[in-house]
């Protein structure tokens, strides 16, 4: 166990950020931290990080007590993410080799090790140029590198592509992979759950400070349970409308996706059906809708029927009542959920 | 514990095992160096920033010595109203140099870079240690340039080399408490806009009301009493008799020991006070 997590609590003033957290990461594996924003997976990252103490409850990583023992969990930790430690008007080699120093590898060592991280980056070319020059990706593929720079054992990832266009967004995935099939140990934030899809071993959940699911990416799709019927409203105006025209089709209340410009209904295990129940519906009221698609549950599909809300927080509004509904199912799934996962295989890790 | 893992580098493997008191100092000591020279270095390419520390000081320089130097009656003064006003100038100019102290820390603290360093085996001191002291050697230049310039414009140094160094040490030490000031606004206040706002301010009044432009009895009486008094005064007054030599003391009114002690325990208590204050608002950021 290279991450343990228990019980950890993180308060600031009246907000709770964490009320009781658990989880635990094996050597070299990836753990995704999945959650809206405000959900406390960066505060989660800042107890782990050394940066801010705990309020209650504890926190290992490699062995060491993040409260106590913060001088060594700094010696074997590296924090990456949205490129917060470089200087931009120094060159890519410069920052880097400042990173080493800063690691107390020396002066050659640092030099060596920058020489090699750009070259494996991909930003071997680059290196003598002032990082303000970069593209958003390059700027986030030399902050990794400057967290790798003294071979941490264990990688925190804070976001690393918020804000990146898909393009960068794959390449990133590409060199986070290279980065775990090496053998580092990796705890990924994110609020993109496609990219907790791409790179987790383990997904854990967290919403509103509690940890409301956990498991494999496969295991919390089957936990929505079946197919989801999906498409896209040509008139955005008439978006209610359809979700009216659909409600009783499927199971459960169809609802908007994250972007709020599809509707999705849970088709179960009888896919076909309801796909075609939806067209026929949507044909009879005359709405033209496009894009139309039967799928496998996506983390967004999970998110929603763990939570009865959307994971993009500051997006659209849900469907008609789901931000009401949101309080009471959010409490009681999560709480099942919950229960459910401690008995699900990674318990094992847990203890 | 470890399995598969590539194998741990010297430096990594060393780390682990508990450094001890003389390591860790010399670890702080090196972090410390990193951190200035990366801050010099940031420096020394954005123009900007070169405008702000050597140009700015110099035009202030002529602007005073050909503006508004004919119209200032100093022509007691040996040497003229220019030996009067370089000391004077140097001093508004540590003054000012900490705004960047205030304005980097306040900028690394929003864009998350003092978190990064926080999460590193990097001496706790070394951000608030490399900024100051990169900050009081980009003031040297600064120093340096102005000398050059005030010779350029009739200035001379007439109390020996002694005298000379002892008056730039003397400014230097000045710089660096205001910078200590500056690192604990920047780091309580924060937001950058509002840093760049507030920054400042404060030491327009000690820089203006003070005898570095004009001679304290000019002033009105009221103002009189808090101008001939304030730290800057008293500095400027020890930098006056440093750069001129003791035949002005009776000008200055001060005498240098007199002078010299009064702004050494103004600017020691200032740093006192504020790097410990500074250190805290560091720790809680």
């Amino acid at each position: 166990m290279i991450i343990e997590v228990e019980g950890l609590r993180k308060s600031f003033g009246d907000v709770q950020a964490l009320r009781g957290v658990d989880f635990s990461v094996d050597e070299g594996m990836v753990l995704g931290l999945l959650g809206p924003n405000g959900a406390g997976k960066t505060t989660a990252v800042r107890i782990l990080t050394t940066l801010v103490p705990p309020s209650g409850g504890r926190a290992r990583v490699c062995g060491y007590d993040v409260a106590h023992e913060a001088a060594a969990v700094r010696r074997v930790i590296g924090l990456a993410g949205q490129a917060t430690a470089i200087a931009p008007d120094l060159t890519g080699l410069e920052n880097l080799q400042m990173a080493g120093r800063l690691y107390h590898l020396g002066r050659s060592l640092a030099r060596q090790r920058a020489a090699e991280l750009l070259e494996r980056f991909d930003l071997a070319d680059a290196g003598g140029r002032q990082a303000k020059t970069y593209s958003g990706g390059m700027l986030r593929r030399l902050d990794l590198a400057a967290s790798l720079i003294s071979r941490p054992r264990v990688l925190f990832l804070d976001e690393p592509t918020t804000g990146l266009d898909p393009r960068s967004r794959v390449g990133m995935w590409g060199v986070i992979r290279e980065l775990v099939a090496q053998g580092t140990t990796l705890l990924l934030t994110t609020q993109y759950l496609e990219e907790a899809d791409e790179l987790a071993d383990q997904i854990v959940v967290i919403d509103h400070g509690v940890v409301i699911a956990r498991g494999t990416s496969e295991d919390l799709k089957d936990r929505v349970g079946g197919d989801v019927v999906e498409f896209g409203v040509d008139d955005r105006a008439r978006t209610a409308q359809a979700l009216e025209v659909v409600a009783a089709l499927g199971e459960g209340t169809p609802v908007l996706d994250g972007t709020g410009a599809r509707v999705q209904v849970r088709a179960g295990g009888r896919g076909g059906t309801v796909l075609v129940e939806v067209v026929r519906a949507l044909d009879a009221a005359g709405l033209p809708v496009s894009g139309m698609a039967l799928r496998r549950p996506s983390l967004d599909d999970v998110f929603m029927t763990l939570t009865g809300h959307v994971a993009e927080e500051g997006g659209t509004a849900p469907g008609p009542g789901g931000r009401r509904g949101r309080r009471n199912s959010g409490r009681r799934q999560g709480a099942g959920v919950g229960a459910g996962a401690s008995g699900s295989a990674d318990k094992g890790d847990a203890r | 514990m470890s399995g598969a893992q590539a194998p741990a580098l010297p430096g990594t493997a060393r780390a682990l095992s508990e450094p001890g008191a003389g390591q860790r100092l010399r670890w702080a000591f090196e972090d410390t160096m990193v951190i200035t020279w990366r801050n010099l270095l940031t420096w020394a390419r954005v123009p900007a920033y070169i405008v702000f520390t050597v140009v700015q000081p110099v035009m202030f320089t002529l602007l005073f010595r050909y503006v508004f130097g004919g119209a200032i009656n100093v022509s007691t003064f040996p040497g003229g109203y220019v030996s009067y006003l370089i000391p004077g100038v140097i001093a508004q100019t540590a003054g000012f140099a900490s705004f960047s102290t205030a304005i980097g820390l306040s900028r690394e603290l929003n864009v998350g870079g003092i978190d990064r360093i926080r999460s590193m085996p990097t001496a706790r001191s070394a951000v608030l240690l490399g900024r100051l002291l990169a900050d009081v050697l980009r003031l040297l230049v600064t120093i340096l340039v102005m000398v050059g310039v005030g010779y350029a414009v009739g200035f001379r140094f007439q109390g020996g080399v002694g005298y000379a160094l002892a008056m730039v040490a003397l400014a230097l030490y000045l710089g660096l408490a205001v910078c200590c000031i500056s690192a604990f606004i920047g780091l309580q206040v924060r937001d950058e806009e509002s840093v760049q706002a507030f920054g400042l301010i404060w030491v327009f009044p000690l820089t203006f009301v003070s005898s570095a432009f004009v001679q304290v009895s000019s002033m009105p009486s009221w103002l009189r009493g808090f101008a001939q008094h304030q730290p800057f005064t008293e500095v400027i007054n020890a930098l006056r008799v440093l750069a001129i030599g003791n035949k002005v003391q009776p000008l200055v009114g001060q005498s240098l020991g007199s002078a010299l002690w009064q702004s050494l325990a103004w600017v020691t208590g200032a740093i006192v006070v504020f790097v410990p204050l500074a250190t805290r608002a560091y720790e809680r950021a």
